[in-house]
């Protein structure tokens, strides 16, 4: 028998790969399927499921309710647009913001000398090793009406004689936006930071010989060949920010749904694991999509292996 | 008992490429290599002697045919029940274990007792020069000792065939010329038989006894290396081996070994050695090695007389290299220089008149493929 | 010459974003000595030793001087709870996790098998989808599971099948065997085939060539997936939240619920006391690789 075995490579393969499918299918594949077919039912009155096959969801989704003003059977409800809309471009801020940020300071990194390069790397991560809630904590100590930029402002009015009333910062969209922003900024700098620290001395050095200034090097040489790693940083930062929802409630408050939110919620309070269902198959698409069009037109390497 | 150490029979291994079709690496290739003779498969990438190698070493096995050591068909064995050892062109050898530790990996396997694998350790080291490192990391070894730790790891298991896949192409080239003396040498000395894989013909001669050419998974010839650079089978291995003059000709009559072409270009008749079977009309290439024609007047009665002008010429210190306009035919001339001189005039003139001698014995007339 | 390494501009907006990354760790460590037990406004410094004493809200005297807020918390059973559950899944998943990860990403990089590829998108799946997704769908397929096992064995009370330990880890395990597959895969990438050859060619097995060759040579990226898998599990939130239940919480779930409810300089004490131990252990690990190396 084990002769067999060594003789057929292939049947070694699928042996090795055995438990890692019964994961993937059991808790990934299966849960997914299940969802669809949840989000086609309707909720009973326990929170559990009704098995039916209605679009009833995704129609309330798309804005189409049934929740109208008197005397109108069907009107249009954008609220659950707006949401995904908001979350969107939420997205978007965050990853651009983020890779304003992150630029920089991977380029220092990968030009600095290399025996710096580690402790630099590391200065960067241990941020990222403290935990994610504490984080999004630490913003709301800092973004308070009575808390550490309201607190320094006041102190310096007082100094200058000014009146001051204290900023209204958090529960804001605002705050989101930089709650986000700083939560996955390392996972940006990381990406961006691998394909800049491919690029080798002799790149710029001919860049320059053939009579590039320091700013048209970056914009032919530089900025190109990092592509990839902020390509890599993208996905690593706008999937998380659509499916987040501890950053817009803890520093959003009621004020800022995303998502995120709508799905948690669904589930939590609302009990209607059916439209939460629908909800969250939607976001997943949305990402999706949105990441197969990116990738497609920037390309997809191995920057996403940090 | 076989009286070869290793058979080939009709030997083919197709591959799936990744678009989706087969591919013919090997394509019907029967050999056979002689107990304790230094055999070389030479040829460009892709030409499939790395692939016919790993065959006999047991890392892939045949589409269809079969593969012989010592006179037992290997069918599907994997490498570690096979009598033979591999040196890799990368050396593979384990970062992490010392020098010591993978020489003696192999007898490791073997369940050899430690008394005799750190002697039989110490005379492989010995063998090739590299006493004393047993306890130095792969990392702090220079190419060409790591290449020679390879070949002691191979070696110590005394396998009865070594294979050898492009060993020495990551050296530079004087050491590559040193080593190439060095297996030789070690071949001779530990007498088992040597397969060795290289795309540089000049180091194929050099060190082989005898040599497969290959091409696009076929083998075009088999013979000693003699053989091989003097009489080669057709016009793709005259041009690979070495250098050559090629005219186009046709066949119009053989007798005896020779063949009388008529070459179209010169509009005239050449006679020479015929090396593989051609019959009248025939379209043929005929090749005459540069070193073979002499520069001279007076010349033997078969010989052809033809005027050149001497359109270049490179000289290379042992060797004057000639690049000739013969009745608008290039050829080639390499000549010796004999004689120390500074004198301009012994080393041609761009523009020069020059007299070619070509004799029928060192005219070949070859198949076109 | 790169004309761009000394740019000021670059250096500027380098220690910005230093900056900007580190204020707020800074914030919460300097408030976890804070002597106000409700306002966010910094008070001052506890700085009596003694029985405890509250003035105005200020604690101006504690038997643990300064460190007040830590003491506190070590006696908050509920912290310490979930910090233990938080370790037992972490080491729990990380194990199994390697375990099967490293077989994956062997089987993967060195076999070719009809499910291959099938293998290879559903692991890259996980990753590229929001966690929620995945959390929301572990959680309805438990939750129908097990309400159609509780009433088909018949079980009641304490006998049910429900959230807890037991699913968390399953979860965690789920999505953290794609990450440790990546990383060893790419470790294996760069591993060439020769080596294996060379063993199997001086008349090693199968077996014996991956104990003594490749396991050996990719162990540094078994280590580097099993450390990823380690941190992403302590420091998950979402997947947790979705999966968990009474008994089963961890420190991520549990400081959020205390988040919603009441903050007190405990949370900043439990803040600094993580970021200390990050900060050893990541010590430690720097010192045990520049020693390998």
């Amino acid at each position: 028998m084990l002769r067999r075995l060594r003789e057929n490579k292939s049947a070694q393969g699928t042996l090795l790969i055995v438990p890692t499918l019964i994961f993937m299918i059991g808790m990934l594949i299966i849960p997914l399927m299940l969802t669809l077919v949840v989000s086609f039912g309707h909720p009973d009155a326990n929170g559990g499921v009704i098995y039916t096959f209605s679009l009833d969801n995704y129609i309330r989704l798309l804005g189409y309710s049934t929740d109208c003003p008197i005397g109108v059977s069907t009107c249009f409800n954008s609220v659950y647009l707006e949401i995904l809309w908001r979350s969107l471009v939420l997205g978007f801020n965050t990853t651009v913001l983020d890779i304003l940020l992150a630029y920089p300071l991977a380029y220092f990194i990968a030009r600095i000398h290399p025996k710096w390069r580690n402790t630099f790397l590391f200065l960067v991560l241990v941020p990222m090793w403290t935990n994610f809630v504490i984080r999004v904590y630490a913003w709301m100590m800092i973004l308070r009406q009575q808390g550490v930029i309201n607190s320094l402002l006041g102190w310096f009015a007082g100094l200058v004689h000014v009146p001051f009333t204290p900023l209204s910062m958090l529960y804001t969209p605002g705050a989101v936006l930089v709650g986000m922003v700083y939560e996955f900024l390392p996972f940006m700098i990381l990406p961006i930071y691998t394909s800049l620290e491919k690029i080798d001395n002799p790149l710029y050095e001919a860049a320059a010989d053939l009579g590039a200034s320091p700013f048209r090097t970056f914009l032919r040489v530089t900025l190109p060949l990092s592509m990839p790693g902020m390509v890599a940083g993208t996905i690593l930062v706008f999937v998380p920010v659509m499916g987040t929802f501890i950053v817009s409630d803890l520093l959003g408050g009621a004020q800022v749904i995303l998502v995120g939110n709508l799905i948690q919620r669904q589930f939590l309070d609302a009990r209607d694991p059916t439209f939460g269902s629908a909800a969250s198959l939607v976001m997943m698409a949305m990402t999706i999509i949105a990441t197969y069009f990116y990738t497609r037109k920037f390309g997809f390497s191995e920057e996403l292996v940090v | 008992m076989s009286e070869f150490a290793i058979e080939l029979r009709d030997v083919v291994k197709k591959f799936v490429t990744p678009e989706g079709n087969e591919l013919a690496a090997v394509n019907h290739v029967t050999m056979q290599i002689k107990n304790g003779e230094f055999f070389s498969m030479l040829g460009s990438s892709g030409c499939g002697k790395t692939t016919t190698l790993r065959m006999i070493a047991g890392f892939e096995w045949p589409t269809e045919g079969e593969v012989y050591i010592e006179g037992d068909a290997q069918g599907h064995k994997p490498p570690f029940l096979r009598p033979v050892n591999t040196v890799f062109q990368s050396y593979a050898l384990f970062q992490h274990m010392t020098v010591f530790q993978n020489v003696a990996f192999g007898l490791e396997m073997e369940g050899v007792p430690m008394e005799d694998m750190k002697k039989r350790v110490g005379e492989s080291l010995e063998m090739v020069r590299l006493t004393g490192m047993d306890r130095r990391y792969p990392k702090q070894l220079s190419g060409g000792q790591q290449q020679r730790v390879a070949l002691a790891r191979s070696l110590v298991k005394r396998p009865k065939v070594l294979l050898l896949d492009e060993p020495l192409g990551a050296l530079d080239m004087k050491l590559r010329k040193e080593m190439q003396l060095e297996l030789k040498s070690l071949q001779k000395e530990v007498g088992i038989t040597f397969i060795y894989v290289t795309h540089d013909q000049g180091e194929a001669l050099t060190m082989s006894d005898r040599i497969a050419v290959m091409s696009l998974g076929k083998v075009l010839q088999i013979g000693p290396v003699v053989e091989i650079y003097e009489r080669p089978a057709n016009r793709f291995v005259a041009d690979f081996i070495g250098e050559s003059n090629f005219l186009d000709g046709k066949v119009k009559s053989v007798k005896e070994g020779q063949a009388v072409v008529y070459v179209p270009d010169w509009g005239q008749e050449l006679t020479g050695i015929v090396t593989s079977m051609v019959k009248v009309g025939d379209d043929v290439a005929v090749s005459i090695r540069p070193e073979k024609i002499r520069l001279s007047n007076g010349s033997a009665p078969n010989a052809i007389t033809l005027d050149g002008t001497v359109v270049d010429s490179t000289y290379i210190g042992s060797d004057t290299h000639l690049y000739l306009d013969v009745r608008g035919q290039r050829m080639k001339v390499w000549e010796q220089n004999r004689i120390s001189t500074l004198d301009p005039r012994a080393y041609y003139q761009n523009g020069q008149k020059v007299h070619l001698s070509l004799m029928p014995e060192n005219t070949l007339v070859l198949p076109k493929d | 010459m790169n004309p761009h390494r000394r740019s000021p501009w670059i250096i500027a907006a380098t220690l910005l974003t230093f900056f900007f990354l580190y204020a707020p760790i800074v914030v919460l460590i300097f408030f976890s000595f804070n002597a106000s037990r409700i306002s966010p406004l910094f008070t001052g410094f506890i700085t009596r030793f003694g029985p405890f004493q509250l003035v105005n809200g200020n604690v101006v005297q504690s038997p643990c001087g300064p460190f007040h807020w830590f003491c506190d918390l070590s006696k908050n059973t509920e912290v310490l709870s979930a910090g233990r559950n938080t370790l037992i899944v972490a080491f729990t998943a990380t194990i199994v996790s390697t375990i099967i990860g490293t077989m994956a990403a062997l089987a993967l990089q060195r076999y070719n098998f009809r499910l291959r590829t099938f293998s290879q998108i559903s692991l890259y799946i996980p990753i590229v989808i929001p966690e929620i997704v995945m959390g929301i769908g572990i959680l309805v397929l438990f939750s129908q599971l097990f309400t159609v096992l509780n009433s088909a064995l018949h079980l009641t009370g304490d006998a049910q099948l429900t959230f807890g330990l037991g699913t968390v880890i399953l979860a965690h395990i789920s999505f953290m065997i794609p990450f440790v597959a990546l990383v060893v895969q790419a470790r294996l990438q760069g591993l060439d085939k020769s080596f294996e050859e060379a063993a199997m060619d001086l008349g090693a097995n199968e077996w014996t060539t991956f104990r003594r060759v490749t396991f050996p040579m990719i162990v540094p990226g078994v280590l580097s997936g099993a450390l990823l898998a380690f941190t992403l599990s302590i420091d998950d939130f979402i997947i947790t939240f979705f999966t968990n239940g009474p008994g089963s919480t961890t420190l991520p779930i549990y400081v959020y619920g205390l988040l919603r409810r009441v903050i007190t300089p405990q949370l900043n004490a439990l803040s600094t006391v993580w970021i200390l131990i990050v900060l050893i252990v990541v010590f430690f690990i720097q010192r045990v690789e520049s020693h390998q190396a």
